[in-house]
């Protein structure tokens, strides 16, 4: 449905998206990661026939955004980063222009209005003028304008972005609706929020493409080397040197220095010796569990564990091991 | 062509919507009812060719404050990306626009039709040249409704817009005056045709001479044509 090939585009000196190609079958949620100014926005505005590619081509539903921008983009339905609406405008009165430009027949505006409006839940706020409503209502309103002319693909970019929980899971829910017929392309910096609704990740990193994988196998390659959190009873110096010599532990730190600076300053009781509470980040080797390891180790010497618990995997993690990974490679 | 209605619509709602429009045609009757009253009640004449004749004058400072948002409002707000990623071509949202500040235009001008009635009260004016100069001021606003249209596509920032206009427009007027200053020659004929000035007077006599009309629509057409091409450029850029 979407084919992006060899897209670059550069401002002036620096290149925003470089040289990167994907395609997006039909049916299919794609997932869009990456931190800020990787990219993400600027492929957007390029696949929606906004921005031109410096190099490269794009086509949707087999027309060129270039050369058959109208075509493309009335299969398109687009929501940008900030989500801009006419302010001045009532919500139906919007959505009706929108309607009208984006042809859809006269006769199936009312239904077609109708339908959004429910699907996106801001039914009760129809007659409102759009300056007035929270940003959660607009961004729903943005969504509702996406829709209103029943695209076949849907780019929606960072489409949870300042909501609140209650909104997002109500956002999620009807992205994950929508994504049964309609082809998605999503982007977000949120990785659970990828986890839930997508069934394919590319991962961009300074415009290139560093991973492109099932949400659940990306996780697999950080969850694989599994990084620990620990907090142990004993003598700091002593427990270190005793996790060092276990052969899955990697590497060892301690979180003591900034609770030194705290025990300076008298904020947190002087405990140092056999009643001291550390906390250490332990990196384990690739494809092993060391925590049953570890835990005889803290048993034959006498320290006592307080909490052990697998770090979660989050976006940094991937991330990091992707991108590290990649440079390792070359 | 299809959507150039429903853009229109649009924009003239937003229009009323904002106090600019009320406060551009209260500015515009105020300036055009005193030169019409001291016309009437202190030189007892009864003609409206004073108060057109003045219109000119206040027109490149009003016409700019109605097109300056048409643009640069939305690619300040971001509203630009989700209209032209909307299946709306360039050229029917110039279109649009430009006929939505026509619209309002033709509001502020047709308001003044008002005088007219006193006029018909009190004696019997000229209506020939009335009708001829309601017909160049149509014309002419269009002229500097293009101006204005080009110069907000130009820029996010609507002063700066506004600003670029008015200053636009005061020198399309006065080269216009040049020759008086210069001299007659080749030059300042060239300067007098592309003015303004030169094409309006015959309109406020009651003529309508087809080379300036013809003058008011290819420039307007030319600077239309140039206003979509800078919508366009950003696809260039």
């Amino acid at each position: 449905m979407i084919k992006v090939e060899n897209l670059s585009k550069r401002y002036t000196s620096v290149f925003a998206v470089d040289n990167i190609s994907f395609h997006v079958p039909g049916g299919e949620i794609l997932g869009f990661l990456g931190p800020n100014g990787a990219g993400k926005s600027t492929t957007m505005k390029i696949i929606t026939c906004f921005m031109p590619a410096t190099s490269g081509s794009v086509s949707v539903g087999g027309f060129d955004v270039f050369n058959d921008s109208i075509k493309a983009r009335r299969i398109i339905g687009y929501l940008p980063e900030n989500v801009p609406l006419y302010t001045d405008m009532r919500v139906n009165e919007y959505l009706l222009f929108r309607s009208k430009i984006k042809d859809v027949p006269r006769r199936e505006r009312k239904s077609k209005i109708g339908e959004c409006l429910d699907l996106c839940g801001i039914v009760n706020v129809q007659d409102q003028i759009i300056g007035t409503l929270s940003k959660g209502y607009r961004q729903r309103v943005g969504l509702a304008d996406a829709l209103v002319h029943d695209p076949k693909v849907l780019i929606l970019d960072e489409p949870t972005i300042g909501l609140d929980p209650n909104q997002i899971r109500q956002v999620r829910g009807i992205i994950k609706n929508l994504g049964e017929k309609r082809t998605v392309l999503l982007s977000t910096h949120i990785l659970p929020e990828v986890e839930m609704l997508c069934n394919r990740v590319i991962i961009i990193n300074k415009g290139k493409i560093a991973a492109e994988d099932t949400p659940a196998n990306l996780l697999d390659i950080v969850t694989a080397s599994s990084n620990l959190s620990l907090e142990i009873k004993g003598d700091s110096k002593k427990v270190e040197e005793v996790l060092k010599t276990i052969d899955d532990v990697e590497y060892v730190s301690n979180r003591i220095t900034a609770k030194r600076d705290l025990q300076k300053e008298k904020i947190l009781p002087n405990t140092s010796g056999k009643d001291e509470v550390n906390t250490f980040d332990i990196e384990c080797k690739k494809g092993v569990d060391a925590r049953e390891k570890i835990f005889n180790a803290m048993v034959q010497n006498k320290f006592i564990i307080l909490e052990m618990k697998k770090r979660a995997a989050s976006l940094e993690d991937i991330f990091y091991h992707i991108t590290t990974k990649e440079e390792g490679v070359r | 062509m299809t959507k150039v209605p429903a853009m229109f619509r649009r924009e003239l709602n937003a229009y009323f919507l904002s106090p600019i429009a009320y406060i551009v045609i209260a500015v515009f009757l105020i300036y055009t009812g005193f030169f019409f009253s001291t016309s009437l009640f202190e030189n007892k004449v009864v003609t409206l060719k004073f108060s057109v004749m003045y219109i000119q004058f206040i027109l490149p400072f009003l016409v700019p404050v109605i097109t300056m948002r048409l643009f640069s409002e939305e690619s300040k707000s971001g509203t630009l990306e989700t209209l032209m990623t909307a299946p709306i071509s360039d050229f029917e949202v110039v279109m649009g626009k430009f006929f939505a500040a026509f619209g309002l235009y033709a509001v502020m001008i047709l308001s003044t039709l008002i005088y007219v009635v006193f006029l018909h009260w009190v004696g019997n004016p000229d209506y020939g040249s009335i009708i001829t100069s309601y017909i160049g001021l149509l014309l002419m606003g269009s002229v500097y409704i293009a101006v204005g249209i080009l110069t907000s596509a130009v820029t996010k920032n609507q002063i700066i817009s506004a600003v670029i206009g008015i200053v636009g427009l005061v020198f399309l007027l006065i080269i216009g005056f040049v020759h008086y200053i210069v001299g007659e020659g080749f030059f300042s004929e060239c300067l007098k045709y592309i003015g303004t000035f030169d094409h309006w007077e015959a309109f406020t006599k009651g003529l309508v001479d087809s080379r300036d009309v013809i003058y008011y629509i290819t420039l307007t057409v030319l600077l239309l044509f140039i206003t979509i091409r800078v919508v366009e450029s950003r696809k260039w850029r």
